[in-house]
């Protein structure tokens, strides 16, 4: 086992009850190299300070829980590992989100722009359970499958300088998930998700830093995403303005 | 107090949550459910289940053998209607969600592909790479935003059942964000909210899953049932704990100890099948119980790997090759890499048993219905019971979904059963003393006790006390040691004391479900003198069909230790017999 | 009501100053002064070439200037780094499946490569 080491974890405390605005507090934690900020943040709570308020769960980079900004940079505190860096961590909450306490966001704005784009399957033919299930193959699946593994950590809307200068922006998991669906070979629903994406406030706020890209942990690539639905919208508007007798 | 009423209130929106309000949302537009859970539904732990959900789908495989597997599995102790139930809904459950969009692994022609499991005579489970449950979950969540008439409340902390008249007829939940408590009255509650692994410190659980959902059920009157059955996975990273799923062995991985020798022979799981080449039911795809008390055999004679993390035996996996993996298994290789810095193309993992799942849980009658009318529960929490005394791998994903409909479709049925109407006041004054239980608690000064040390204590008793196999001296340990710590209880007192996102006071809610479940495994564990599935006992190595072919029910005493009945054990067709997971054999 | 949000204002002028993801974009983003000046020359000389014989001489003189060399020199530089951000990026924006694999994105930024040169090449050999 890796040897134990002293780090500083310096993390953002707010209390909206006391504190007028956020303050950093600094505590002096027993790491194993092993461990992950999470770890950190554990060891904290039990024993340092029950009253570090933050968000966690499956520890496996799956449930999307434990987002945070970690010197900087949107990461998940269960894949944040220590001994990539030195002794002295800085952990802040997810940054262009308000903060409920410490750690803590508010997140309501994601999932309502999340709902908004229909991320469900829309069939193109309806068809009763009985008759079994819609043939699809794998090269069909693998089309869409990348940006089915989005875990809804938000920390692309983090990393997204333009979420944090236009709070309307749809931003990235949500486009990339209207997209999802629209690249299922089973689903028909894309005109439908074209009304919230192909907007200004949609797909054409991206600007393409590529920055959520680079912070996703599961590799979905949204950044990727909201380009093909540009080049696409665009095929779009040419179609519609230009060849108007072809039928979309 | 803010009063929110709804036809349906659904306490968790986890696999079984979910599917329940879909269902209900379905049945009638009309009805207004509430969806009332301590996380956002996307964080519920179904996300975290890896390999599979089974139900009968191909042309080689049939009900019969299904209903076989489960119950020969479950080592006699499941209900078998429900069991019939189960599989007979299984398939049209998996295929509706194939309708709602969920990225199945497919076969070439475009059908859905089905990998096999251990204790499976034909392969039957459905598979997306090894994210199922991840992909089941957000699937479902992404159906549910469809439907107006579900309205969400997310990050609420359920408190106490409103039982009058004889019947649930809602429940006090805290508001996270605000620190207020909101009273929900509705005309039936399901509740949906996971198991409680995270009495054992290790586990592949979340940290959310802590009972809270059999608690609220078990402090209203209705008995735990089974408690005592604690799944052990065989194949957790041994630091963390984190879940490598039985898909690994399924694919073609093996088991090996420290000289390399394929155990599970010396286990009467043998003979040896040739490497790559699983054979159902055999070596490798035994069942979860099984494997896991191998291990254990294989730590007393020496045989395992010594590791920074304790003893481990190992899986290897590198036969199956890297595209193979990658296509298959890609989580699992990136978990190994990111967690234990091991690839499994190139290494064997080392690995050991741990604590995966609770067998037991709210006791119902195959119609998801609890004793107390109006109350429904589904998923982990609830025990049917098609689990028995060791749930068969897979099976525990398709079940939140066929009785998560099911629970749907009974709170229907009871809330159009001409109810008389609802006595405000008196709910009202349940709910107020509910309200000033969780102020005594956030308001006391006084105490001695911490959350993080009295967990500490209890996840210790439970891992020496209550694993793979157990004594009655060290049970009745467990029982008193539990007893005492559910005493200490009251005098704990928490250094938080914002009313804002209150972590600390959740924590010490959290704490006190596991307790109450705590002792259920323990006394349940203490009063089964035999050994059946997950419970093994040294002391009673036999299965003892005579005196306990039976469910345990434990009922809630605020200061004894639980009553303990016995139930009988539903038999329609198959009568106890061998559990052959031999290859020699067939 | 004890809950009070806390939102940390994003500075509008300087917030690309704190990572430096946000100031490879903005170099990316500045290119386009460059090819906005450069598409403006084009205008220029095709309005100088509408004058007459004589103002494209002049326009023609004026662009030997050292400010003029420097000027085209600083579009071509910023036109390259632009194409060439771009190009790295075609994978993502304009993914091909062939069978059930993608076509690898080296593949797809290569013929982007060698489509530029063999544009350029006809260019060039037109144009001598």
């Amino acid at each position: 086992m890796s040897e134990e080491r002293q780090i500083q974890l310096e993390v953002l405390r707010y209390n909206p009850e006391t504190d007028s605005q956020p303050r950093y507090q600094t505590y002096t934690v027993p790491c194993v190299n092993e461990w992950v900020v999470l770890d950190a943040l554990n060891y904290v709570k039990e024993n340092l300070d029950p009253t570090l308020s933050y968000r966690w769960s499956c520890h496996m980079a799956v449930c999307g829980s434990c987002g945070y900004m970690i010197n900087g940079e949107p990461k998940l505190g269960c894949k944040a590992f220590i001994h990539e860096y030195g002794d002295h961590i800085r952990v802040e909450p997810l940054a262009n989100f308000p903060i409920e306490r410490d750690l803590v966001t508010v997140v309501e704005d994601f999932i309502a722009k999340l709902a908004s784009v229909k991320p469900y399957l829309i069939p193109k033919e309806d068809k009763p359970i009985s008759a079994g299930e819609f043939r699809q193959t794998p090269a069909e699946l693998k089309k869409y499958k990348q940006y089915t593994l989005c875990i809804n950590c938000m920390l692309c809307y983090a990393a997204c300088p333009q979420y944090g200068l236009v709070p309307e922006f749809l931003g990235p998991a949500a486009i990339s998930m209207a997209h999802r669906y629209n690249q299922d070979s089973r689903d028909g629903g894309r005109d439908q998700r074209q009304e919230v994406i192909a907007t200004d406030e949609g797909v054409w706020e991206c600007s393409f830093v590529g920055a959520c890209s680079e912070v996703c942990p599961k590799h979905v690539d949204p950044a990727g995403a909201l380009q093909q639905v540009k080049v696409a919208s665009t095929i779009d508007w040419y179609k519609e303005h230009l060849m108007p007798w072809v039928k979309k | 107090m803010e009063i929110i009423k709804t036809d349906v209130a659904i306490v968790g929106a986890g696999g079984a949550g979910l599917r329940a309000a879909i269902a209900l949302a379905e049945a009638d537009p009309k009805l207004r459910i509430a969806l009332i859970s301590k996380v956002y539904p996307m964080r519920s732990h179904t996300c975290a289940a890896e390999g599979g959900a089974a139900g009968v789908i191909k042309s080689d495989d049939s009900l019969d053998l299904h209903f076989n597997d489960t119950v020969g599995g479950g080592d006699w102790l499941c209900d078998q209607n429900a069991v019939e139930y189960f599989i007979n809904e299984a398939p049209k459950e998996l295929m509706q969600l194939e309708h709602w969009g969920c990225p199945w692994s497919r076969e070439p022609d475009g059908s859905v592909a089905v990998r096999p499991f251990g204790g499976m005579k034909i392969k039957r489970t459905w598979f997306a790479a090894d994210k199922s449950g991840f992909h089941i979950l957000h699937t479902l969540f992404q159906t549910s935003l469809k439907y107006p008439s579900i309205q969400r409340f997310d990050e609420y902390y359920a408190i106490d059942l409103l039982v009058d008249d004889g019947r649930c007829q809602g429940l006090t939940a805290l508001e996270i964000r605000s620190g207020e408590i909101k009273q929900f009255q509705a005309k039936s509650v399901i509740i949906a909210a996971g198991g409680a692994g995270k009495m054992f410190p290790f586990t592949t659980n979340g940290a959310i899953k802590t009972g809270d959902g059999m608690a609220l059920a078990y402090r209203a009157g209705v008995p735990l049932k089974d408690m005592e059955f604690v799944q052990y996975h065989p194949t957790g990273l041994p630091n963390n704990g984190i879940l490598l799923t039985e898909g690994c062995r399924g694919e073609g991985g093996i088991l090996v100890n420290k000289d390399g020798r394929r155990y599970l022979q010396d286990y009467g799981m043998g003979p040896e099948t040739p490497v790559g080449q699983p054979v159902l039911k055999t070596m490798e795809l035994g069942p979860r119980d099984r494997l896991s008390q191998s291990f254990w055999h294989e730590q007393r004679k020496g045989n395992t790997v010594s590791t920074p993390w304790g003893e481990c035996v190992l899986l290897d996996m590198r036969h199956l090759g890297e595209k193979k993996i990658n296509e298959r298994l890609p989580l699992v290789r990136d978990l190994c890499i990111s967690y234990l810095g091991m690839d499994p193309v190139k290494e064997p993992i080392p690995i050991r048993p741990v604590v995966h799942y609770c067998m037991g849980g709210i006791h119902t009658d195959i119609q998801a219905a609890t004793p107390v009318p109006g109350l429904f529960a589904a998923g982990e929490c609830a025990c049917v019971s098609i689990n028995g005394a060791n749930r068969l791998g897979s099976n525990s994903l398709t079940e939140l979904l066929v009785f998560g409909r099911r629970a749907a479709m009974s709170a229907i049925e009871h809330l159009q059963s001409g109810l008389s109407a609802s006595n405000d006041t008196a709910l009202s004054a349940q709910a107020k003393a509910s309200e000033d239980r969780i102020r005594a608690l956030f308001e006391r000064n006084t105490g001695t006790e911490t959350v993080a040390g009295l967990r500490k204590e209890m996840m210790h008793t439970m891992e020496e006390n209550a694993g793979i196999y157990r004594t009655g001296e060290e049970l009745q340990r467990a029982c008193e040691k539990i007893a005492e710590l559910r005493g200490r209880y009251a005098n704990l007192a928490l250094t938080d004391k914002s009313k804002v996102f209150n972590t600390d006071l959740m924590q010490a809610l959290e704490l006190g479900s596991m307790l109450d479940c705590a002792e259920t495994v323990a006394v349940g564990a203490r009063d089964r003198k035999e050994s059946r599935g997950a419970h093994q006992r040294l002391d009673f190595t036999a299965r003892d069909d005579q005196n306990f072919l039976k469910h345990t029910l434990a009922y809630y005493h605020p200061k004894e230790p639980p009553r303990i009945e016995y139930l009988d054990v539903v038999i329609t067709k198959s009568q106890p017999g061998v559990r052959d997971y031999s290859g020699a054999k067939k | 009501m004890s809950r009070k949000p806390y939102i940390r204002e994003v500075s509008k002028t300087s917030w690309f100053l704190s990572q430096p993801r946000y100031k490879r974009y903005m170099a990316r983003e500045v290119t386009c002064i460059f090819i906005f000046a450069f598409t403006f020359l084009l205008i220029c000389a095709l309005g100088s070439l509408g004058k007459g014989p004589e103002a494209f001489q002049s326009f023609l003189h004026a662009l030997r200037s050292p400010l003029g060399v420097l000027l085209n020199l600083a579009a071509l530089v910023a036109a390259i780094y632009h194409s060439m951000s771009w190009f790295d990026v075609t994978p993502q924006a304009m993914p091909i499946q062939r069978g059930e694999e993608f076509v690898p994105g080296n593949v797809i930024v290569g013929a982007h490569y060698g489509a530029w040169a063999v544009v350029s090449l006809i260019i060039l050999i037109w144009g001598i």
